[in-house]
């Protein structure tokens, strides 16, 4: 394969010589600009929308945002390195499928979890597989394992819905900190997204990533092993999509084989929103989870604002559209004003 | 060249993750502080709970806010079912609200109840996507003073007040057995076409079906498959193909479900098999009607879903107003419907289905 | 190259023959008229789409709104003869059409001009072309009852024997295929495909064609709407809800390479054909249809492994040969090694 990122656009590559240093603002200029967004909408709608500044309201959003904001991290990683997951939410889906299958031939819940969470490993390293050893494109691959994890988790549980887990697991799951506004559930989310974004942004192995994203080839001559560290970002992300399911089966306290289906597109809007390119090479994790919080506030202040289902599908699609176009149509009349400016600069030159 | 501007962006890395941690401070605070608000203002006023005492002749308040929560907003069958509701609503003079998720899954229905809750609904007619996934939200919802009503599809009778039945599932069984084996004589073989494999009334219904097909006078009649069209038009199409492909006996089809009911119709009534094989199940008037006229269907079977949202409706504003608290034996009056009792596990019948057939189906709009 | 795409359509062609003679041996009845005739109608609203799809790849581009826009015009043909019964068919055809190419044209705009990656936009669009389904339909939906006949007959009417849509699918293949194989401005689409700095270089005007594929794109998606409301009869809000899926896969399963360049509009709807087919050929075997969905996976995952097979043992070939030609000079290796790689 002659480009390993994904979609390129025929009238840009990413890091592109030049082109690269003057629109590297654009990505931290982008998630800061996101993480306002976030404060002001967090604000206007404490202001504005009756019921939303209230700490059980805070339970029910950021409950809401688990899920998402769990797959996005790994998917952001992935995301950075130039490949696509699809796949997770189906990979939810069949860990959900089979740790209800389990649950009900009587194995300890303990064990359940971590077979499912080494299940969603193991599925990914499939999809890693698939595309660094046999070289085959990720969004390819991973439309195929959409649908084959999604096929399996009903061939496994079938029509059934498995609901007799523990009510302490199941309650676990939506309990809040003192103060009954944080889920515990969300700090181990927010603990995760420490740690990969300490990963992402202060070790070798993240500069790796995005080196990778950048320019693959490039990255491969400068002793990167780049089949290996996207081999293992897919079996991470296999990993906290299986990790996904436990949280969605004991949060809806139900194993279902379409659980969480079409999530995927959820995760990757979120991913897109905050800021990373779907070239690979740029993106923040910061970014990132403001893109996440900023749909899940959306949709929570619209839906206490009894606005309408299908007004959150435009706002969502609007958003992703404004978080690729704005941030381009910036950075294309920056470069003219300053191809403009140097060419009045040679100009004075020449006459001065 | 190449150092420098690594470390500026290692630095503007941990900025960046700086900028985060305080976004999330911030997004936290405002949550936090919200809630100690919301400790102040939004106790919850007794309103009679199920452990309370019910006062028979309590009037329906008048200031009630019932909100209508469908399986999926847009299905045309809710839509007919919340109207029902509005009606109602608008009788006894509350306010009346619609909310619920695009897409008919069982986790989505969650966030719309806990928003309703929070919104301090205090009737939610919900018609449950599982009967699970919603009890913990429901519970909470309860907490908080919200009555719930299920409607069309219950959930765990723990979760909550009321359950608002079309028709026992008996009934319901009983009445398709009935008409197919009064359409295809008594004898032959016989499919169903299912919405999804783990939709709860539907499975329920397949089994009593299954039962009511034991019993001796139906002993010429062979239930040969079930099939699942998912309740989407496309796929019921498919099965209903593929059904009179893999049985080539079959002498009539039963779909317990409008959107196969209709898909079902409109591809017999498109192919060699029309008037030859026979169908009949539940669906509304206005899908079936012309395949009623062009002789593919004879009579098929249903409840009128804005009965349904109605007496869900009244049921709700009597559960809030104290009238009845849930428990067996209960009664109350539901505007033009009439008097109802509340039965075993808190279960309101409405009434046996209504079948349609060439000479009444013109009566109907829905 | 010609030799691998024509092998890699018939390796396709031959995994379908193969389940349909499968299927049929199990039940003769399979291959009965009117099954083929339900199997052809079934696939030919896919293959509109995958053929649109199909001229979108080969640019090394996608469009996952397509799903939306068919659901979108479905609904609005609908209404057009809601609102004027009268209204004859090839108006509604082309209103259709022409709704689906606005469609498209908003999402190539967006792509060309702004420069921006089209997977990103086009699943924005997939959100907001729903959305906007959605609240206009708000509940509403158009039965049967409400379409002339004259419409619904033209969705299930046949024309000795072979359905009416499955002509109307077969045209817009040959129409298209024909265009993207021998056309100037189709090969163009090509290059842009292969390597857009040197179809840029070129001369090809890169935004142009590319904001031409995507017009192309929806306006059969929205033909496809047409053909749905006229096949179906009941139109409502989640017509068409995750059919991108479905399309890319057919696509990919027909051997149109997902980086571009490369694939033809035929093998993409035989791709399409064989989907359908498995879903009604697992149907008819009664395998429990919860393995239909990992069937369709796994043969999705074993036809882009094929396509790279066969594209590593071409390369192979051609270096061989390129080493072998050494002394005829350099440039034909190179041609070789170039076409290897656009095979893939």
């Amino acid at each position: 394969m002659a480009h390993d990122s994904l979609y390129a656009s025929p009238q840009r590559r990413p890091g592109a010589g030049r082109g690269r240093r003057r629109t590297a603002w654009v990505p931290r200029r982008w998630d800061a600009a996101l993480v306002s967004a976030l404060l002001l909408v967090v604000l206007g709608s404490a202001l504005l929308v009756d019921g939303f500044a209230t700490g059980r309201n805070a339970q029910f959003l950021l409950l809401d945002a688990v899920a998402i904001g769990l797959v996005a991290l790994p998917m952001t990683l992935v995301v950075i390195t130039g490949e696509i997951d699809l796949s997770v939410a189906s990979t939810l889906g069949l860990c959900s499928a089979v740790m209800g299958q389990l649950w009900l031939s009587g194995w300890p819940l303990e064990l359940v979890v971590v077979a499912a969470v080494a299940l969603g490993a193991v599925l990914g390293a499939v999809n890693g597989v698939f595309v660094t050893a046999f070289g085959l494109p990720s969004l390819a691959v991973t439309i195929g394992t959409l649908a084959a994890y999604r096929g399996l988790a009903f061939v496994v549980l079938g029509d059934q819905a498995v609901a007799d887990f523990p009510g302490d697991w199941t309650s676990a799951a939506v309990e809040t900190a003192p103060g009954g506004a944080l889920p515990w559930a969300m700090v181990g989310t927010a603990l995760l997204a420490v740690a990969f974004g300490v990963v992402l942004h202060a070790t070798p192995f993240g500069r790796e990533l995005y080196a990778i994203g950048s320019n693959a080839e490039a990255a491969r001559f400068s002793g990167i092993p780049v089949a290996r560290r996207k081999f293992w970002l897919f079996v991470v992300c296999g990993a906290v999509s299986g990790l996904a399911g436990v949280y969605w089966t004991l949060r809806y306290a139900s194993a279902r084989a379409d659980n969480g289906e079409g999530l995927e597109l959820a995760v990757v809007a979120a991913v897109l929103l905050g800021g990373v390119s779907i070239f690979g090479g740029r993106g923040t994790l910061a970014g990132v989870c403001a893109g996440v919080l900023l749909l899940g506030v959306l949709r929570n202040a619209l839906q206490l604002a009894d606005v309408a289902a299908d007004t959150l599908d435009i706002v969502t699609g609007s958003l992703l559209i404004v978080s690729v176009v704005v941030p381009n149509a910036v950075a294309m009349a920056r470069a003219r004003l300053a191809r403009k400016d140097r060419h009045e600069g040679t100009h004075e030159r020449k006459f001065g | 060249m190449l150092r420098s501007d690594r470390r500026g962006r290692r630095r503007g890395g941990a900025s960046r993750v700086g900028v985060a941690a305080v976004a999330w401070t911030a997004l936290l605070a405002t949550a936090a502080c919200g809630g100690t608000t919301r400790d102040e203002n939004a106790e919850p006023e007794d309103r009679g709970g199920p452990t309370g005492e019910a006062d028979p002749d309590a009037p329906l308040r008048d200031d009630l806010v019932v909100a209508f929560l469908p399986k999926q907003v847009n299905n045309p069958y809710f839509t007919v079912a919340d109207g029902g509701g509005e009606t109602a609503v608008g009788e006894f003079g509350g306010e009346y609200k619609e909310s619920g998720p695009t897409e008919a899954s069982a986790s989505s229905q969650v966030s719309h109840v806990n928003t309703l809750s929070q919104q301090g609904t205090d009737v939610i007619a919900l018609a449950a996507n599982d009967p699970n996934a919603v009890c913990g939200a429901l519970d909470s919802a309860r907490d908080a003073g919200a009555r719930v009503v299920t409607f069309d599809s219950d959930t765990n009778p723990g979760c909550r007040d009321l359950f608002v039945n079309q028709a026992t599932a008996e009934d319901i069984a009983r009445t398709q057995v009935e008409l197919i084996a009064e359409q295809i004589g008594g004898e032959g073989e016989v499919a169903i076409l299912s919405a999804t494999p783990n939709a709860t009334n539907q499975n329920a219904w397949i089994a009593l079906m299954e039962e009511e097909l034991a019993a001796p006078e139906y002993a010429d009649i062979e239930l040969v498959t079930v099939a699942y069209g998912n309740d989407e038009d496309e796929k019921s199409f498919q099965e209903t193909q593929g059904l009179l492909r893999s049985y080539p006996d079959l002498a009539g089809i039963i779909s317990p479900t409008t959107v196969g009911l209709a898909a079902a119709a409109r591809y017999l009534s498109g192919s060699e098999f029309q008037g030859e094989v026979a169908l009949t199940g539940l669906g509304t008037p206005n899908q079936m009607r012309e395949y009623v006229h062009d002789g593919t269907v004879e009579s098929f079977a249903l409840w009128d879903p804005a009965e349904l949202g109605y007496l869900a409706a009244y049921a709700g504003a009597a559960l809030a107003s104290g009238q009845i608290t849930g428990a067996e034996g209960e009664t109350f009056t539901a505007g033009e419907l009439g008097d109802y009792t509340i039965g075993a596990d808190g279960v309101v019948v409405l009434g046996p289905p209504t079948v349609f057939e060439e000479g009444n189906v013109d009566d109907y709009d829905f | 190259m010609t030799a691998l795409r024509a092998r890699r359509e018939l390796g396709v062609l031959l995994a379908l023959a193969l389940l349909v003679a499968f299927t049929a041996a199990d039940n003769s009845r399979f291959l009965s008229s009117q099954s083929i005739r339900d199997v052809l109608l079934s696939a030919s609203i896919l293959v509109v789409l995958a053929v649109g799809q199909t001229v979108v790849v080969v640019t090394r581009n996608i469009d996952l709104s397509v799903g939306s826009v068919l659901g979108l015009t479905a609904f609005a043909t609908g209404k057009l003869f809601v609102a004027a019964p009268g209204t004859p068919l090839v108006v509604a055809v082309l209103a259709g059409v022409g709704l689906g190419a606005l469609c498209g044209a908003l999402n190539g705009a967006l792509i060309a001009a702004a420069r921006v990656p089209a997977l990103v936009i086009t699943l924005g669009t997939l959100y907001v072309l729903r959305g906007v389904d959605h609240s206009w339909a708000s509940g509403e939906q158009i039965n049967a009852a409400d379409l002339p006949r004259s419409f619904l007959d033209f969705g299930t009417a046949t024309v000795l024997g072979v359905p009416v849509l499955a002509l109307v699918a077969a045209a817009v293949l040959l129409v298209v295929a024909t265009w993207l194989g021998s056309y100037r401005v189709g090969r163009e689409l090509y290059a842009i495909g292969s390597e857009p700095a040197a179809a840029r270089l070129s001369g090809i005007p890169v935004g142009a064609r590319v904001f031409l594929a995507f017009v192309v794109s929806g306006a059969l998606a929205g033909l496809a709407g047409v053909l749905h409301a006229a096949r179906y009869g009941t139109v409502d809000a989640t017509v068409g809800s995750g059919m991108e899926l479905q399309v890319v896969a057919a696509v990919v399963v027909g051997g149109v390479a997902i980086f571009g360049g490369s694939g033809t509009a035929y093998g993409a709807a035989i791709g399409a054909l064989l989907l359908t087919t498995i879903g009604s050929s697992l149907a008819v075997l009664r395998v429990d249809p919860f393995w239909q969905q990992a069937a369709v996976g796994g043969l999705i995952l074993a036809a882009i492994g094929l396509d790279r097979a066969l594209a590593a043992r071409t390369a192979r070939r051609a270096a061989a040969r390129s080493a072998a030609d050494a002394a005829a000079g350099q440039d034909a290796g190179r041609r070789g090694e170039r076409e290897a790689t656009h095979g893939s």
